[in-house]
């Protein structure tokens, strides 16, 4: 798993590159969470075009994040979701805690 | 005559193994032709049953072993994903959307879900001695041709 960042317009984009499953969850949630601590942001967006597998370990991970920035009033959206990333967003619900946008 | 062949592995139940069982099954699959949903279907599944022997099957520091033996007859492959763990105490508790018993490690507890909703059966066996979960998926156009 690689983690790609920038910030533009007090929104953060974050590239998520590589396999999501149970040996890279550690990582992921704390390069998440350092990256979501920066103080200047009021959104994020996570691209996963570049997600090449995930499994429901993901979908943990990303109720994780989501839960510690609604603390802090900021929502996350998701963008470029593979066919089969979809399928697990949308048997598990996660598109109404993180809207898919275009 | 039947098409068939099958092939095992095991190996420990360590999360770097997780990735190293999704290829196996993908490349023991390929010989049925699949589409590129069900592969990607099928190493989910495969996934999820890894990460419940990973997670849950051995308690300890001492990590035991993971067996996956893949099989398949014509158009349907079966794959039985075991573990020699402590088991599973409530296997319909388990099976359950979005229970998990360790609520405190940010798990969703959709893996049986994912695997249910993924392949065509999922029969979930277990005991103090073990886990047994197969799972069976028909492959929609298989050309699978076995030269013996």
């Amino acid at each position: 798993m690689q983690i790609k960042s920038r910030v533009h317009d007090n929104t953060l984009f974050v590239l998520l590159c590589g396999e999501l499953d149970e040996h890279t969850a550690n990582y992921t949630k704390i390069t998440l969470d350092d990256l979501f601590s920066n103080a200047n942001i009021d959104k994020v967006v996570i691209d996963l075009s570049e997600l090449e597998f995930m499994d429901s370990t993901g979908i943990g991970v990303l109720i994780g994040r989501y839960k510690k920035m609604k603390t802090k009033n900021i929502p996350i959206f998701i963008c470029n979701p593979s066919s089969h990333v979809e399928k697990i967003f949308k048997m598990t619900g996660l598109y109404d805690l993180m809207p898919k946008i275009v | 005559m039947k098409n068939s062949n099958f092939m095992e592995v095991t190996f420990k139940a360590l999360s770097v193994n997780e990735g190293f069982a999704r290829v196996c099954v993908a490349s023991f699959c390929v010989q049925l032709n699949p589409s590129v949903d069900e592969i990607t279907d099928i190493k989910t599944a495969v996934s999820e049953a890894v990460t419940n022997c990973v997670v849950h099957a051995y308690p300890t520091q001492i990590k035991g072993d993971v067996t996956m033996r893949c099989e398949f007859e014509d158009d349907t492959i079966t794959i039985v994903i075991s573990d020699r763990g402590v088991g599973i105490k409530d296997i319909e508790k388990a099976r359950e959307p979005f229970y998990t018993s360790k609520p405190s490690q940010e798990r969703s507890g959709m893996g049986f879900t994912v695997m249910e909703s993924f392949m065509d059966t999922v029969d979930v066996v277990s005991n103090s001695f073990g886990t047994q979960v197969k799972m069976t998926k028909k492959i929609a156009e298989s050309k699978c041709e076995v030269v013996s």
